[in-house]
């Protein structure tokens, strides 16, 4: 039995209702604590159900920024010291310990969480990327056993996710006291799948995270498509495939974010045959190449790895996704409120179309499409009633 | 008609306003406070610091006024039997879902299923609304619900639309620009929508035709789009100056015959 279905007490019937999403870049590279993220998320508490929630932060680690940061999760002390001898076997840790949290009312089960900063050593195998060795070493430890895990690999950023509300988990990983240039959040109403600490989001390889509201109906298709290029699933939900995809067409095949969203968030075949030649061949091209990563069913997804954010709908837009722009500051939530709540002076706010990929980069201003207006406020004096 | 600019043009001089400050405070509790004040004969509602609280002015079933300051959560006016609420910002999703009666005034832009299921009142939004606005409107014997959009709309706009009035006025588009609205009026069955400028019709739904508009049609709008400017504070002219085109389905049951052979 696996430590989600042996040891899931939360009471999570299907249920239904949407999961949460908020993230931000400060596209400068100035970085900000945890209390924007915090709040804008918390405002969202309506969309989860306090079975699962977590946060993703870029920048935070500047200390160890060279060195894969393992984020690890152990259901015994056992399966943890067991783990450790095997990432030593691998990896020349050079530093190591628990990941700070605090006790927090409502906040049960949660497992032994520890981190390592570590660099991969020893023979790799001929053609392989030092990232594509780390990718081979997290699927070996998260395929080897079902009472350990490493959720979060990337270098100066880090996952720190679990079971509760967002402002429970944000609490119990004391998340208020990292400061990162880009965050991201997402609070769980799950409806497939159990809630339990792996399951919650984001989820991540090397510096990928994903946080995703939605259902992917392709997951079987998308997954067997991942187990083809040497990712295995392990977490029991489907949105641990698209960071894996992310990693697949956006690092290893090197599509910019553009092209990987015609990839997971193709138009539909009809559209496609009213576009521009150019247009149509690469549409076509991506269909033809990627058609078992598209992404099929109701998705809004906002994928992050370093220096970059890029939000995400599916193409008739089943689940929500507004956008708003402070100056050098990209807000992605799925609530236009949540960003007015966390940016009263936001400049821009508009909602794109689906499949429309917004993309955030560091050192570059974000720009809004040309024909939203910037916001000006209601002049009530202005209006001829009331 | 004649019920819905009564509404909007009815003096409103010497009431007292109710200030509920929502800062930080769920809906629920919100929402409570609400029923509370209008069971005690509020009459005039100002609800401060709303950032994401849903479900507002949902039970009230009394034609009082509420102004909203901040951004309103979904399904704002849900089930509204009654009320006149301004929204001083925009609004998100699902506003005026199943709405029975009242106006929702919206000073910014929506977000997707505007109306969704809507029955009866009036919805006016200053700029641009999301998907599927207007999906599952109805109407039956006297009750006709209107929805005037200022901006444009995205698409699967009228989906499945089976009654009432749906008007598109594009003030922001660029002369001559196409309205970015595609599969407008899929499984469209009943009522009618009005837009000014042109449509893509490259990618209409597949239910229904569109057409100039007849002298009654031309009232029709009229009639709306000048209620719409009087509660926008907006000159009516320059409202329709653009050409309008009518959408209509082309059948009454558009799946009567899929199993019939």
């Amino acid at each position: 039995m696996s430590w989600a279905s042996t040891e899931n007490r939360y009471g999570d019937d299907k249920v239904f209702d949407a999961c949460g999403l908020f993230g931000f870049m400060d596209t400068s590279g100035a970085l900000h604590d945890g209390e924007a993220i915090v709040r804008g998320m918390s405002t969202m508490k309506e969309r989860g159900n306090g079975l699962g929630s977590g946060y993703a932060a870029y920048g935070i680690y500047p200390d160890f920024a060279d060195l894969y940061a393992l984020h690890v999760m152990c259901r015994s002390e056992a399966a943890r010291r067991d783990l450790e001898l095997r990432l030593r076997q691998g990896w020349t840790i050079a530093h190591d310990e628990p990941i700070p949290h605090r006790e927090v009312a409502g906040v049960l089960d949660a497992p032994i969480l520890r981190r390592y900063f570590a660099t991969p050593r020893g023979e790799r195998e001929p053609g392989l990327s030092e990232e594509d060795h780390v990718v081979r070493q997290v699927m070996a430890i998260n395929t080897e056993r079902d009472d350990a895990f490493i959720y979060s690999s990337g270098k100066n950023m880090g996952i720190f996710k679990g079971v509760g509300h967002p402002d429970q988990i944000a609490e119990y990983y004391r998340v208020d006291e990292y400061r990162g240039y880009l965050w991201t959040a997402h609070n769980r109403f799950p409806t497939n799948t159990p809630g339990w600490w792996g399951g919650a989001h984001p989820f991540g390889l090397l510096d990928w995270t994903v946080v995703h509201n939605g259902e992917i109906s392709s997951y079987g298709t998308n997954r067997r498509y991942m187990e083809a290029h040497g990712y295995q699933c392990t977490m029991q939900t489907d949105t641990e495939v698209i960071a894996y995809a992310a990693d697949l067409v956006m690092r290893r095949h090197r599509l910019s974010p553009r092209v990987a969203a015609l990839v997971f968030a193709s138009p539909l075949w009809d559209e496609i045959a009213h576009l521009s030649p150019d247009q149509q061949q690469l549409c076509r091209a991506v269909r033809q190449t990627y058609g078992p990563l598209l992404l099929n069913g109701p998705f809004t997804v906002i994928i992050a790895r370093e220096g970059e954010m890029l939000g995400l709908g599916d193409r008739i837009r089943l689940r929500p996704l507004a956008v708003g722009i402070k100056d050098d500051l990209l807000y992605i939530s799925s609530e236009l409120s949540a960003i007015h709540l966390v940016q009263p002076d936001i400049q821009y706010t508009w909602t794109p179309e689906g499949g429309q990929a917004i993309v955030g980069r560091l050192g570059q201003r974000p720009q809004p499409p040309a024909h939203v207006q910037r916001r000006e406020p209601v002049l009530e004096s202005e209006l001829s009633y009331g | 008609m004649d019920r819905i600019l009564d509404q909007v043009t009815r003096p409103q001089a010497a009431i007292t306003e109710t200030v509920v400050d929502c800062l930080g405070r769920h809906y629920r509790e919100v929402n409570q406070e609400l029923r509370r004040l209008v069971d005690d004969g509020a009459h005039r509602l100002r609800l401060t610091h709303v950032a994401g609280q849903r479900y507002l002015g949902t039970n009230l079933q009394r034609p009082v006024q509420i102004t909203i300051e901040g951004v309103p959560g979904n399904d704002l006016g849900a089930f509204m039997d009654g009320p006149r609420i301004r929204v001083l910002d925009d609004a998100q999703d699902g506003c005026g879902n199943t709405m029975n009666s009242g106006v929702l005034v919206i000073h910014g832009s929506a977000g997707d299923i505007l109306g969704h299921s809507m029955r009866g009142g009036a919805i006016y939004v200053r700029d641009d609304v999301g998907y599927r606005v207007g999906i599952h409107m109805k109407e039956y014997g006297d009750t006709l619900p209107v929805i005037v959009i200022g901006g444009t709309a995205q698409h699967f706009l009228g989906e499945y639309m089976a009654g009432g009035v749906l008007i598109v006025l594009g003030r922001r588009l660029p002369p001559g620009a196409m309205h970015p609205s595609r599969y407008i009026g899929a499984g469209m069955h009943g009522g009618v929508i009005y837009m000014a400028g042109k449509v893509n019709e490259t990618f209409l739904g597949k239910e229904v035709a569109v057409t100039a508009l007849s002298d009654v049609d031309r009232e029709t709008v009229e009639g709306h789009v000048a209620a719409y400017a009087q509660a926008m504070g907006m000159d009516l002219e320059p409202l329709l100056a653009r050409p309008f085109v009518k959408i209509y389905p082309k059948t009454a049951r558009p799946y009567g015959r899929l199993y019939a052979y």
